[in-house]
């Protein structure tokens, strides 16, 4: 039969030869599990991204099947901004003159003062902002655009199709502009 | 003179608490963490000012990829079903039960009309934004995301629906303005777009607004 080893048992009386086993802590260094513990929080903490996305809203006008319908920008108030291929930025006021005289070229942190200048000068009734972009443009230029009417609280903007003599405008400034 | 005899106090702590805490948070992070949902393609939306957080139900989100790809996904398998169904009567697809449910179990869209049939074969593994062509809306006169969009109107008649749009950095102005004008045509004149969260510049007047403790969504 097995025997179970019972000393420490009994009574400390214990014939020569007897070994008295050692009792072994039952403590255990904790510090190294401690460590990796923290270090998989530190880990997990670095991997998660807290940021929800956020999203915009946009609210499109609904097309008018007589295109006279269309609403119409007052010409002193309007301020259209042209978006090119890489990232680049033009704007007109009013109307697009026919030697294209008021047409400026312009850049994403640029075209800030643009619009605060121009909201500043006109009524505030008249104002409005016309976003074309080009098929050249990114959508995170249009975002970006977007984006900049919420800052700058414009509270009329439309995001217009671009008409073919206004693209090609830009064709020729952005061309004559990589040429330099 | 007999010096103070000093107590010599152990320099082990019991780690055991401390242990506890740790795995305490460790636990707590590990559950509390959300998984990304499926996505066609990793997608990087560019930032905006936006403070409102996206919705996360009845979702209807828009996909746009870098190469000018489009997808849809659905959050609900029940509309997933039920837009499958509508375009199967409406377009004649010819698709049958079997197929209809296979492709109602994939998260997301991404093909050619004619083409559903061929991809309700494919594996739910192998269906990846890189596989699959996305949905043709290049030109207006075979603007499929029309119909796409038909039926999701339809399906999600009288319900909640948050139309989601989420475009790549990258992607051309092109296929957002298709994508505009499939959603124009279906009257769907109220979306939104997915952005990652940026922080007003300083000095702009939407800061100073913010400042004054009005809302964004006041303005």
């Amino acid at each position: 039969m097995a025997e179970m080893d019972t000393s420490g048992g009994g009574g400390g009386k214990k014939g020569p030869g007897v070994k008295k086993s050692k009792k072994l802590s039952t403590r255990v260094d904790l510090t190294p599990m401690v460590d990796l513990g923290f270090l998989l929080i530190t880990f997990f903490i670095f991997t998660t991204t807290m940021s929800q996305p956020t999203a915009m809203k946009l609210f499109l006008p609904k097309d008018a099947e007589n295109p006279d319908d269309n609403n119409k920008a007052k010409e002193s108030g309007a301020l259209t901004i042209l978006l090119g291929k890489d990232n680049n930025v033009f704007f007109y006021e009013g109307i697009l003159a026919p030697d294209g005289s008021n047409f400026k070229s312009s850049n994403f942190t640029d075209i800030r003062k643009e619009i605060i200048r121009k909201k500043q000068t006109t009524p505030e009734k008249d104002f409005v902002v016309v976003i074309k972009a080009t098929n050249e443009s990114t959508y995170k230029n249009v975002i970006d655009i977007l984006d900049e009417m919420t800052i700058n609280v414009v509270k009329r903007y439309a995001l217009v199709d671009i008409s073919e003599p206004e693209d090609q405008v830009v064709k020729l400034t952005e061309g004559s502009n990589a040429a330099k | 003179m007999a010096r103070p005899k000093i107590k010599r106090n152990s320099t082990n702590i019991d780690m055991t608490a401390m242990c506890d805490v740790a795995f305490l948070l460790l636990s707590f992070f590990i559950l509390t963490t959300k998984f990304k949902p499926a996505e066609a393609v990793p997608i990087t939306p560019p930032s905006s000012v936006s403070a409102q957080v996206a919705p996360s139900k009845d979702v209807c989100l828009i996909n746009i990829t870098k190469d000018g790809k489009v997808f849809i996904a659905i959050d609900d398998e029940g509309k997933r079903s039920g837009v499958l169904n509508t375009l199967n009567t409406t377009r004649n697809l010819g698709l049958s039960s079997g197929e209809m449910a296979a492709l109602a179990k994939q998260p997301f869209f991404g093909s050619a009309l004619a083409q559903l049939k061929q991809v309700a074969t494919m594996p739910a593994d192998k269906l990846t934004g890189d596989v699959l062509p996305g949905i043709p809306c290049k030109d207006s006169t075979n603007n499929e995301m029309i119909d796409w969009m038909r039926a999701v109107n339809s399906t999600y008649q009288g319900q909640t629906l948050n139309l989601l749009m989420k475009g790549d950095n990258t992607s051309k102005y092109p296929a957002f303005s298709n994508v505009i004008k499939a959603l124009k045509k279906n009257d769907f004149l109220k979306f939104q777009m997915v952005t990652n969260p940026e922080s007003v510049p300083a000095g702009t007047e939407l800061y100073n607004k913010a400042m004054q403790g009005i809302k964004q969504a006041d303005l």
